[in-house]
């Protein structure tokens, strides 16, 4: 226990563990609308467009997070008018958004003078290096994660259960969709540091899935999601300290065995 | 006697593939109507494009009451039945002009209207079950709540006799007839011999639409209107379904 109280009095680890928080706080949240509302496979296409925007920035000189995140919108617009408006069937249009980002990315990097620093810390998240800079973003995202969620809890639950009765009843869906695919593409690429591009689905489903074992209520699957997700970021970050593995693997492989371990001890 | 809703020569459908042509309705509201025909005759366009989720191609649809005051009761596969969502907060949705800053709502008539329409039904108990534990016809029950929310004057449900076992189908059409006096209704149903006993008129949807001005009508006039049909027993009680379109020359075999 001294060991991990000693390990607080370090800036990075101090730093390491907001993220986790933070993570958890707006994965938690925005990983339930996205698993209730089965559009796991746009977050999917979302995320891996971002490699895209990482690449631009790394050859443009600018923060590849700042990419990341003109790339991640854009494409999760892009996925949405490809199937509404340009008639290509949904899952295509994911497909072609999904890897386009990746090899707009690989080009980018290729094309890049040099060496790409840090290139392996956004595919696979880097928990212990994340800046306080970024904390202060993560940290603006989750406050605006939890307002947005409290202020429209009814709207946005109404919405994502049947679009169409909502649509009768006037609520602003169109608006809602945009807004919430936003925010999804800013948590995607907020947290890329903390578990990766390829990695972090897993935030977004798996302590969702470990929640939806508890409880079929949208607001307490978001409270224990949160939770899920903060126990197995902050076991996984200390595991891959102590077992000097890297961080954003172990993270993700402690949310598995915690959610085989819940569904084991429900089944008794 | 109040007309709520007039359509005039309305087309209507997907993309390129109109699946309503030149329709005409004008709908009371003393109207109980019993909307039959095939799968994709275009019954449910049509009460998708009076609920304004389908834009008409051509034509003209009016709708003289609000659009928050048509209750809606979907076909039951367009839920996604494992939706992490309670019974009370389905019913709940059904008044969402609150919905969006209903945090600073206490929201008390609302909760209180809920709870009165789910005791009507006989459901309270499952007040806080997860919509994917109930049977088809308790989730029926839920879903003709949440369409009874906003004390609708036109009432339209689409096939709520799916996936419901007999007893429920006996009292859900008593239910709604007792509604028929408080409310206008639009039944949508394959199953023409039960509803026409508590239908007052039958409109025959098949591409176009014929308004009939009884609940009783004749194997001839169905044929007349473009909506053929076939008798089956089952046990005692006859049930009649519709023959698709293209099934004109075969004749009625028994099931």
């Amino acid at each position: 226990m001294d060991i991990i109280i000693e390990l607080f009095s370090y800036d990075f680890f101090v730093n390491a563990f907001l993220a986790s928080l933070l993570a958890a706080i707006s994965c938690g949240i925005v990983g339930t609308y996205i698993v209730s509302r089965r559009i796991v496979f746009i977050s999917g296409g979302i995320t891996h467009a971002s490699f895209g925007g990482i690449g631009m920035g790394y050859y443009l000189g600018i923060n590849p997070l700042v990419g990341a995140g003109i790339f991640s919108i854009l494409s999760g617009m892009g996925i949405q008018l490809f199937s509404s408006k340009g008639k290509v069937r949904e899952d295509s249009s994911i497909a072609i958004w999904w890897s386009l980002g990746m090899a707009i990315g690989i080009i980018f990097v290729y094309l890049t003078p040099g060496y790409a620093p840090n290139l392996m810390s956004y595919l696979f998240g880097s928990i212990l290096t994340v800046s306080t800079g970024e904390i202060w973003l993560m940290l603006a995202l989750a406050i605006v994660i939890i307002l947005f969620f409290t202020l429209f809890y009814r709207t946005i639950l109404y919405i994502a259960f049947d679009e169409d009765f909502a649509k009768t009843s006037d609520l602003p869906v169109g608006l809602f969709n945009y807004l919430l695919m936003i925010l999804i593409s800013l948590t995607i690429v907020l947290n890329i540091r903390v578990v990766g591009i390829i990695l972090i689905l897993s935030l977004l489903t798996i302590p969702q899935a470990t929640a939806n074992l508890f409880t079929r209520d949208f607001g307490r699957m978001m409270f224990y999601s949160v939770g899920f997700a903060f126990l197995s970021s902050f076991i996984g970050l200390l595991v891959s300290y102590f077992a000097d593995i890297p961080s954003g693997a172990t993270i993700i492989f402690t949310q598995v065995v915690i959610f085989g371990l819940v569904k084991l001890i429900k089944a008794f | 006697m109040k007309k709520l809703l007039e359509i005039k020569n309305l087309s209507a459908g997907y993309e390129n593939q109109v699946v309503l042509e030149n329709v005409s309705l004008d709908i009371f509201s003393n109207d109980f109507i019993g909307v039959i025909g095939p799968n994709g005759g275009g019954k449910t366009t049509l009460i998708k494009t009076i609920l304004g989720l389908i834009k008409p191609i051509s034509g003209e649809l009016n709708l003289l009451i609000n659009k928050k005051n048509i209750g809606y009761l979907p076909q039951v596969n367009q839920i996604d039945k494992r939706f992490p969502i309670t019974v009370f907060d389905v019913v709940r949705s059904g008044k969402a002009d609150t919905a969006l800053f209903s945090s600073f709502h206490k929201n008390r008539q609302e909760k209180e209207k809920a709870e009165t329409l789910l005791q009507e039904m006989g459901i309270s108990n499952l007040r806080n079950k997860s919509i994917g534990e109930l049977s088809g016809g308790q989730m029926q029950r839920v879903f003709l709540c949440r369409a009874l929310m906003n004390e609708p004057e036109l009432l339209v449900l689409d096939e709520p006799s799916t996936y419901v076992d007999n007893n429920f189908e006996g009292e859900l059409y008593l239910k709604l007839k007792e509604l028929s006096d408080r409310m206008a209704i639009l039944l949508i149903s394959h199953d023409v011999g039960t509803i026409s006993f508590f239908v007052k008129t039958i409109a025959c949807v098949n591409r176009n639409l014929h308004h009939h001005p009884s609940n009783i009508i004749s194997e001839e006039q169905l044929a007349s209107y473009n909506c053929p049909l076939q008798i089956i027993t089952h046990g005692d009680i006859p049930h009649t379904v519709l023959k698709l379109h293209d099934e004109h020359e075969h004749h009625g075999h028994h099931h």
